[in-house]
Order: structure tokens, then sequence, then C-alpha cells
């Protein structure tokens, strides 16, 4: 039977030649990751096996990053939670605010999650390492605690949709918008227990950050995974992370498709995700007049570099509107130092904007700007669940870092290339591609 | 064995924020979580709600975030089952992880109505309304995870398997009283 890319990396980590769609399988896991909201529980239960240790100190990831620099004590508490437990397991892959950064963006980013690999974490934007052509998805802190002890997970393989990607994105438009436009398509459960396999000849026109963003809300279309095939551009980023071998999978010809959607990049137009549900979109252009009082720029979805570069290309010489607030929260230490140096930072504070430590904080009403009852937030973050930034009757638009920089500047939801001149797609990608 | 408890009805797409806030999230203790269960969906939940109740929803409950705070909460309330048409992917492997019951069946959910009495039988799948007098009867958890569910969770089960798995599979760390050797 030919397998889906999914199936492909599962099978390779159950030792069996092949799995079919629908079967249960117990798989060898390369990476646990867990937070500081979901590994204390981890911790509790792993206590219960009964082992004297982990399966491997270097294949267990904890980053405190959720309520991370603590916002309290219960949060302080949680955090010691991680860290003794890091400290009496020798587990090597502890960051400590100062080294950390939002999970998603950060593993990655350390090397830890290579092409081929087979990544659980008790997180559900986990899916966030499908970018680089890895099988990775969202569990359970108790599936992270027996993954813990015994290095294995059970999984259900997935059925999958196949996402056919033509033509280039175009002026404002980015990876957000693509994914706003799938979930959208999908419905927040038209891609339950399946994956998401992105496919054509609009993939390698995506750059790495854009990859992540999009593979980040697979989850938000209910889908297990969303990934990427590997290309010249995933394995240039792999050698820039890890120097560690990896093996890369790519679907069978004949692979099996529960059905498959067909996107072409350049028709598409700067998206928005009315609340409460983050399939509920239209285009910017059609949003009508909604104001705003807060921008949130940042998460593990639009944190890194190239959204910072892009609202920072926006918020460069105007100013929040008046009586708005634009919240910005680089999602690792090492992006938020390099957009210091590259001056986005002051650009961002000359234009009346925050700019945050790396947390999760707002995107999931943390802390760091909670919203008050009958407040609007535009947010680059992934869910606009009712209260999901605060107060349950408070509203939150999903989009792109453009979109929510253009809304900061206006006071309500703009198309940015009404206002803004559409830049030319100068990314380094699009010269390789 | 069969159950019998009071129908909490919702609606599709019942996301964890809803069922825990996020707001609740610094501490995972039990009495903590059943006070603030449902809260910004059905504010009357948490004090209305007795051991053995049922939550009957449509399709993709759960979905949103990976907490296990969201089955453990419900458990925590006294739920004794949930039946849903559909469970979003994440909330159902947690469910089962943790041994808060779950059937898929879009006829039940969709028959019963808040405040109805059900009684279910776990063991066949068969969800009776005693209200209307109608019985539908859900697809049967695969063995693999009747298994986990039989152990009392996955815990259970990875802890009943520990010495096997030191055996068969090498694991050193799994044995009682051994030293990690990664370490
Ligand atoms: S940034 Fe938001 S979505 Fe991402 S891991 Fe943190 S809380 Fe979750």
């Amino acid at each position: 039977m030919p397998m889906t890319m999914t199936q492909k990396i599962i099978a390779a980590h159950t030792g069996a030649e092949a799995v079919e769609a629908g079967e249960l399988v117990e798989a060898r896991v390369d990476l646990v990751l867990g937070n500081d909201i979901t590994a204390p529980v981890a911790i509790r239960e792993f206590e219960k096996i009964g082992a004297q240790g982990v399966f491997d100190r270097k294949r267990i990831a904890l980053v405190p990053d959720h309520f991370a620099p603590n916002k309290d004590i219960a949060s302080a508490e949680q955090c010691k939670t991680m860290r003794d437990f890091a400290r009496s397991m020798g587990i090597e892959h502890y960051f400590e605010i100062g080294e950390m950064g939002i999970e998603h963006a950060l593993i990655p980013e350390k090397g830890l999650v290579l092409p081929g690999e087979l990544v659980i974490g008790a997180d559900s934007h986990t899916c966030t390492y499908g970018a680089v052509g890895a099988f990775s998805t969202g569990v359970g802190s108790t599936d992270m605690a027996a993954a813990m002890a015994s290095g294995l997970a059970w999984f259900k393989v997935p059925k999958a949709i196949r996402v056919e990607l033509s033509g280039a994105l175009s002026g404002w438009t980015s990876g957000k918008d693509l994914v706003l436009h799938l979930i959208g398509i999908l419905g927040v459960d038209g891609a339950l227990y399946e994956s998401l396999e992105f496919a054509g000849q609009g993939c390698p026109t995506l750059s790495m950050d854009e990859r992540f963003t999009i593979a980040n809300m697979a989850i938000e279309a209910g889908a297990k995974n969303g990934i990427f095939p590997v290309d010249a551009l995933t394995r240039e980023w792999a050698a820039s992370v890890s120097g560690r071998a990896y093996r890369e999978y790519s679907a069978d010809p004949g692979a099996a498709y529960s059905r498959t959607v067909a996107i072409d990049l350049s028709s598409l137009e700067p998206t928005v995700a009315f609340p409460h549900l983050p399939s509920n979109t239209r285009a910017v252009s059609r949003a009508g007049n909604v104001s705003v009082d807060q921008a949130v720029i940042g998460s593990c979805t639009n944190g890194r570099i190239e959204d910072l570069r892009v609202a920072a290309s926006i918020l460069r010489g105007r100013k929040v509107a008046k009586g708005m607030r634009c919240i910005v929260f680089p999602a690792t230490q090492k992006i938020y130092l390099q957009a210091l140096r590259e001056g986005l930072i002051e650009a961002f504070i000359e234009a009346g904007a925050v700019v945050s430590t790396s947390t999760c904080g707002p995107c999931l009403g943390g802390h760091m700007g909670i919203l008050a009852k009958g407040e609007r937030a535009v947010a680059t973050t992934n869910r606009n669940f009712v209260g999901r930034m605060g107060s349950p009757e408070s509203e939150v638009y999903l989009a792109s870092p453009a979109v929510a920089a253009a809304a900061a500047v206006a006071g309500r939801l703009v198309d940015p290339s009404d206002i803004f001149p559409a830049p030319a797609r100068t990314r380094a990608n699009k010269e390789k591609a | 064995m069969s159950i019998k408890g009071r129908v909490f009805k919702y609606a599709d797409n019942v996301d964890t924020d809803v069922i825990i806030p996020a707001r609740y999230l610094s501490s995972s203790e039990s009495a903590h979580l059943a006070r603030h269960c449902m809260e910004d969906l059905d504010p009357g939940f948490a004090t209305s709600v007795r051991p053995g109740d049922f939550v009957v929803a449509l399709a993709n409950f759960g979905c949103g975030s990976s907490r296990e705070h969201a089955p453990l909460a419900l458990k925590a309330s006294g739920v004794s089952c949930v039946v849903a048409s559909s469970f979003a992917r994440i909330f159902f492997r947690n469910a089962v992880n943790i041994g808060l019951p779950l059937l898929e069946c879009p006829e039940a959910a969709e028959a019963a109505s808040k405040g109805e009495l059900l009684e279910i039988d776990l063991g066949s799948g068969s969800i009776r309304n005693l209200t209307r007098g109608c019985e539908h009867r859900a697809a049967g958890l695969p063995p693999f995870i009747r298994e986990i569910v039989a152990a009392g969770g996955l815990i259970e089960y990875t802890r009943a398997r520990r010495p096997a798995m030191a055996a068969e599979r090498g694991i050193p760390w799994m044995r009682k009283g051994a030293l990690c050797d990664t370490l």
C-alpha cells in the first residue's frame, strides 16, 4: 500500500514495514516536549509510573513559556516543579528564562527537531514542526508522562488531506493568510483525525517562517499534523540549526488522500478570522468597519523574524493610533536580539508599541495584555475562542503581522494595501525558488 | 455496568477554553478545576452538576488546546461520561489516558436535551434516553484503547507493563530499583 509522508514517518518509528490509516500503533518518539502548564501535571503522573529515570535525558525538552517570567505565585510554583524535575533527572534541554522562548519557535531554532523525526508535545501547537518535514503532534500531559518514561506513544495512523499549492504569494499576503483561508475552507473540524499534507509547486516559494506559521495552525482545522515536503530550503535550514544526521521522507506516488484542496497562492488576499472561531474567515477588505483596541503581534504562529520585519515595515515612521495599544512579543530571545540589531525594536517603540519579553503571555489571556469586557483585539496568534485573550466578553480577530500592524496605525481593521504600498516580495526564498 | 444521570447539553465546537479557561490553569487541583468547569459557556454548570451526570454535545467536542485540565475538570465535576457527535483528537486521547469515559454517537447526541435522564452502559455502548424512551448504540472503543481504559488509564497501563518493557525492549530504567543508565 502506498503511504503518505506522515504514514511513512510513523511506520519508520514503529519498526513496521508499513502502516495503514486507522491502525493503532505504538511508536518510538525522538523528542518529548512540555511547558509550564502541561509539564507539572505530567511530572506528577510520571512519578506514579515508578520508573527510575527518564527514557533519555537528551530527548526531553521543557520550556517555561506560558506564564513565564512567573506571573504570580501559582505559576512560580509550576515553573519550579519543572525546574526541579529537569535538574533531578538531568534533562539537558530545559530552557530557563534568559535563553528561552515560545516552545514552538525555540525547539526548531535549537535544532531539536529535524526532517523525518517524530515529536510529541503536551501542547496542541506541537504540529508546528511539520514545517521541517517532521511528524509532530500535540498530546496531553499523561501521554507526555508515559513517553518520558518509555520513549513510546500510541497513535491512530491518520488519513490525509492533500493541500495542493500553486502560484506564489504577492503583496501583503503571507503564510498566515493562506492558513486562515484554508481553515475557512475546511472548518475547525474539517481535518479531524487527519493529516494535512502540503504539496505542489507553491511549496518551495514559501519561506521556512511561513511554513512554521502554516503548520502551526493545522490543529485549528482539527488536524493531527500539517506537513511540508523537504526541499532545498529545508535542508539549508536544517544545516543552519544542527549538525545531526536526519532522514528525508516523501509521500509514495499513488498514496491515498481523503480529499484534495487546491489553492492558488497568487489569488489570496489579506484574510482575517472573526470571533469566535479560526474558521470564521473573510478577506480583510470585506471586514467592514471594525474598530480595535489592541493589536498583538507575536506568538508561536507569527513571532518570528520575518513577521517582525513585516510589522516594522508598516510601523516604522508611523504612530500607533491614539487610544490604541500595540504589543509586540518576539517568540524567542534570539529573535528578539536579531530584531534589536536590525532596528526593528526601535521602530516599534518609536511608533508607540510596547515590546514584551518572549512569553506566550497575551496569546492565551495569561498576562502582559489581557482584554477587558467589550474590548477587541487583532492578533497574529492562532485562536480566537471566547475568552481566549481575557474577558469572555472580549473579541479576538486573527490576522497576519501586516494586517495587525496596519490596524495598529489605523485603529481599525484595514487592508494594508489601502494605506501602505505593498512591498515587492524580496524575501530570500523568492530568489531561491 | 450502567450509569444513570442527567444531561447537560451543548452545541458544536465546545472548546477547551470554555471547558476550563486559561486564567485558572495555574493550578491543576481537582476541586479548583471543578469549581470553574464550563464557566464561560454555562456559568450554572459547576453548582448544578451532580456525580454521574453526563455532558452531551454535538461535533468536535474539546477542540482547542491540549490542556488535560479539560477532561480532568469534567471528571472532577463528577461527569461520568461525555457523549458527543465527534471529539477533537487531543481531547479524545486525554480523556482515554486519564480514564474519563467517552462515547461517540451522533444520533444519541442530537436526540438528547438538557435535563433529560440517560442510562449508559459503557461496556456495550448502549445509550438509553429514559425521558424520551429511545435507545442508541455508540461504536465501541478499539481493543487497544479498551486495554488502556481497562488498566485505569495510560499511567497504570505503562506501570503494569514496566517489567515487560524492561525485559523485552531492554529499557533498564523501567525496572524497579534500576538506575537510569543514561544519566
Ligand atoms: S504562543 Fe499561544 S498558541 Fe503558541 S504555545 Fe504559547 S499559548 Fe500556545
